[in-house]
């Protein structure tokens, strides 16, 4: 029969074994209802499939001449050079955010030509172009 | 010119790895007990060089020497004396020298100071730390050299992006790499012990002083970055729970973990695989963020120099160390005894272990993740703080409550006796929580279980100091002062989340602003020129409407042009018991400036009990000669 000293250690590892996947369980949970899609302007035309009212990010450059302020907010289209989005944001730009530039906004989509932001990324480096908006770039522009 | 010496010292510091790795090879097949004379020398000389080679590209920077491709793309000869010296490891090439320079200094210390060690695995350590030398330095030397040259020599450099001239972020890297890159020496040693089979509580004693250094200066090192972001960046906030960020967060739980499990090893003489899997953990996940974060595979808003072609080696690299520490560790796995007592200390720090891994693995699956789905799908997503939030905070009450009362049980079995105390704790913590909870507003179910919790670690954690402040016996005040410091921490982060005020509007000069507490004057705007950049400064006068305190705030944004760039910089009125901040910021000229105001709660509590946490991990080290 098992000794003592065995029975406590399967114990001991059925244990850490239903903690853990107990934990990976519940990690892969939360993931999937935090995590944010990006997609193009395009993207967001073409697909049936979107979802309004739930977090994304978007993506492209800031159109030439696009950018309006006024009291409340800040107006600018995105394109990716073929199709293009309004977005509206109130707060605080990074300071390389410019026409001309990539940018990437999180928020939501209100139909497929108007998105409001609550959150604007850019880089830090003049020089760096975010992997996302690399992709549509060489897609698009030839 | 510079260059040359350059090159010449890392090709002779190449050389002298090599011989290092020979010498160190004929001394253990030798009988003798000691390490030989030659092997300190060959060291000595190693760190001598290594050290003039940074000296050299210090210097090369102070005296903007373009020929350097390296100087001319990150230097700029109107750039202050300070951020002349700063930038030399501000960029990939540089903080890759600064990074060789550590590990040599390291493993002759090591050399040095281990001398009670057994001979066998102090050469082996030195071996496989010089095997790692090598590593970085044809890394440095083929893909990443800061000595290239450049003809025809340009007359002008292009500048450091301005948001990295600041003195938090010129003392940033050093203090992470000290953390960061300290880990490779008992990286080195587990694999040495393992080879040499010196291990158990001798070899615990070997390596804790090292863990201790890496940790109090990686804690420092977050800190410091952290405190950077939060008046550089204009957000206001201080952690993001962005990839780079979370990269730097990975190697500290492994860390952590290790730091407490290695008091078992020395105490107890258990759990000594376990010890050896956190110490090669602790530096392949440096590698890793470090391999993550340049190659650009990561998208961060932090990335300043991201290169593929680093990936590649840097993954390379990776690979062989985890694939021949792997195969180094099951060849020469031995089998343990488990021996538990579940009301012993082991089992809190066990429990420790678990939280820690626990938070590494969610960190590390919220940063991989995106990674994968891309290459398998080409979906491409990001993963938000709500995650990281939702999965870590909730888990902050148990571990803090462990860590309170962790380490009043003794080692192998511990008496009732002090459940009355903690008792009485927990409802003195309740009751504080439920006064703040009646006189400041409402929050959370989460949230009063998180300061019930954090209250409990305060209170047991001061406690505890008054009774160390007071015995002779000052060997467990560093854990106080570092656990006060932690429990501190989480209750000023809570408070400054709950009671945080935040108001965006776009506002001309002359206008007004009106919010429930203030009144936001923006009276005028002033232009200053500066050496290297031009500032416009915004002058706003901010009235409190409820005890009539009037206050003027300076937000600028600077007009940099070496590089040409934009920086907002924030205006913040510390006080003791919250922060002002403004910054103020415009786009495409127009006339309305984007203001964003916040009124931030105990702010300066929040990096005062962030620095007491590596205090402890300080005081540990200088209290090290009395112990034991």
């Amino acid at each position: 029969m098992l000794t003592k000293k065995v029975k406590n250690r399967i114990l001991f590892l059925t244990f850490v074994f239903l903690l853990s996947s107990a934990s990976i369980i519940f990690i892969i949970k939360s993931l999937n209802k935090n995590i944010l899609y990006f997609s193009s302007p395009s993207e967001i035309k073409q697909r049936e499939d979107i979802t309004f009212g739930k977090a994304m990010r978007v993506g492209g450059m800031v159109k030439k001449d696009s950018i309006i302020v006024n009291k409340k907010n800040i107006q600018f289209t995105v394109t990716d050079f073929e199709n293009e989005i309004l977005i509206i944001y109130s707060g605080t730009v990074p300071n390389l955010f410019a026409e001309g530039k990539g940018v990437v906004a999180e928020g939501k989509l209100r139909d497929k030509n108007f998105f409001i932001a609550d959150r604007i990324l850019a880089k830090h480096d003049e020089n760096y172009m975010p992997p996302e908006i690399k992709g549509i770039i060489e897609k698009n522009v030839k | 010119m510079l260059s040359n010496i350059g090159i010449g010292l890392v090709v002779l510091i190449i050389i002298l790895s090599f011989l290092t790795i020979y010498s160190a090879g004929l001394n253990l097949k030798s009988s003798t007990q000691v390490v030989k004379k030659d092997i300190y020398k060959l060291s000595l000389f190693q760190t001598t060089f290594t050290i003039l080679s940074f000296f050299t590209l210090i210097i090369g920077f102070i005296n903007s020497d373009f020929s350097l491709i390296n100087v001319y793309e990150n230097s700029h000869t109107t750039k202050p004396f300070f951020y002349k010296i700063a930038g030399t490891w501000g960029n990939h090439e540089g903080s890759l020298l600064l990074w060789i320079n550590i590990l040599v200094i390291f493993s002759y210390l090591f050399l040095v100071f281990g001398h009670t060690h057994e001979k066998k695995f102090r050469l082996y350590t030195l071996i496989f730390q010089n095997i790692l030398i090598l590593g970085f330095l044809f890394f440095l030397l083929l893909n990443s050299n800061p000595f290239n040259s450049i003809y025809p020599i340009p007359l002008e450099g292009l500048g450091l992006n301005p948001i990295l001239q600041d003195p938090a972020l010129a003392i940033h890297p050093p203090l992470l790499y000290v953390g960061f890159v300290g880990c490779s020496i008992y990286f080195s040693a587990a694999m040495a012990s393992l080879v040499s089979g010196y291990g158990g509580k001798l070899f615990a004693k070997s390596i804790k002083t090292w863990v201790k250094i890496s940790w109090s200066f990686q804690t420092l090192g977050i800190i410091v970055g952290s405190i950077w972001a939060y008046y550089e960046l204009g957000w206001g906030g201080f952690w993001f729970w962005d990839p780079v960020e979370n990269a730097s967060l990975l190697p500290w739980f492994a860390i952590t973990a290790l730091m407490h499990s290695l008091i078992v090893l020395e105490k107890r003489n258990v759990l000594y695989s376990w010890v050896i899997i956190l110490c090669l953990s602790t530096f392949i996940l440096s590698v890793t963020g470090t391999f993550l974060v340049r190659s650009g595979i990561l998208n961060s808003v932090h990335t300043f120099a991201s290169d593929p072609s680093r990936g590649i080696y840097i993954l390379l690299f990776l690979s062989v160390m985890i694939f021949s520490a792997l195969i180094i560790f099951f060849i020469k796995y031995k089998k343990e005894n488990y021996n538990f007592n579940f009301n012993s200390k082991e089992t809190f720090i066990l429990a420790n272990n678990w939280f820690m891994v626990f938070f590494l693995v969610t960190v590390l699956i919220g940063m991989l993740y995106p990674i994968f789905l891309d290459v398998l799908t080409n979906v491409k997503i990001s993963v938000g703080p709500p995650f990281f939030n939702i999965v870590i905070i909730p888990l902050i009450a148990p571990v803090m409550i462990l860590m309170a009362i962790g380490p009043k049980f003794g080692w192998i079995k511990s008496q009732n006796k002090i459940f009355y105390k903690i008792l009485f704790l927990i409802l003195g913590a309740v009751v504080i929580n439920l006064f703040i909870l009646y006189f400041f507003g409402k929050y959370s179910l989460l949230s009063n279980l998180i300061f019930t919790t954090a209250i409990f670690l305060i209170l047991h954690s001061l406690l505890d100091a008054k009774k160390f402040i007071n015995s002779k016996n000052k060997t467990e005040l560093p854990r106080v002062i570092s656990h006060l410091g932690f429990g501190l921490l989480v209750f000023f982060i809570g408070v400054n989340h709950q009671f945080s005020l935040e108001e965006d509007f776009n506002l001309k000069v002359g206008e007004i602003k009106k919010t429930t507490n203030y009144t936001i004057n923006f009276e005028n705007i002033k232009i200053k020129e500066s050496k290297n950049y031009k500032a416009v400064i915004g002058n706003f006068k901010l009235t409190n409407l409820k005890n009539n305190l009037i206050q003027y705030l300076n937000p600028e944004i600077r007009i940099y042009s070496n590089p040409e760039t934009l920086t907002y910089e924030a205006a913040i009125k510390t006080r003791i018991a919250s922060d002002i901040y403004l910054t103020m910021s415009n786009v495409s000229r127009s006339d309305y400036y984007n203001i964003k105001f916040q009124n931030k709660p105990f702010m300066i509590w929040i990096w005062i009990s962030a620095l007491m946490i590596a205090l402890g991990g300080f005081m540990r080290l200088t209290l090290k000669k009395n112990e034991d």
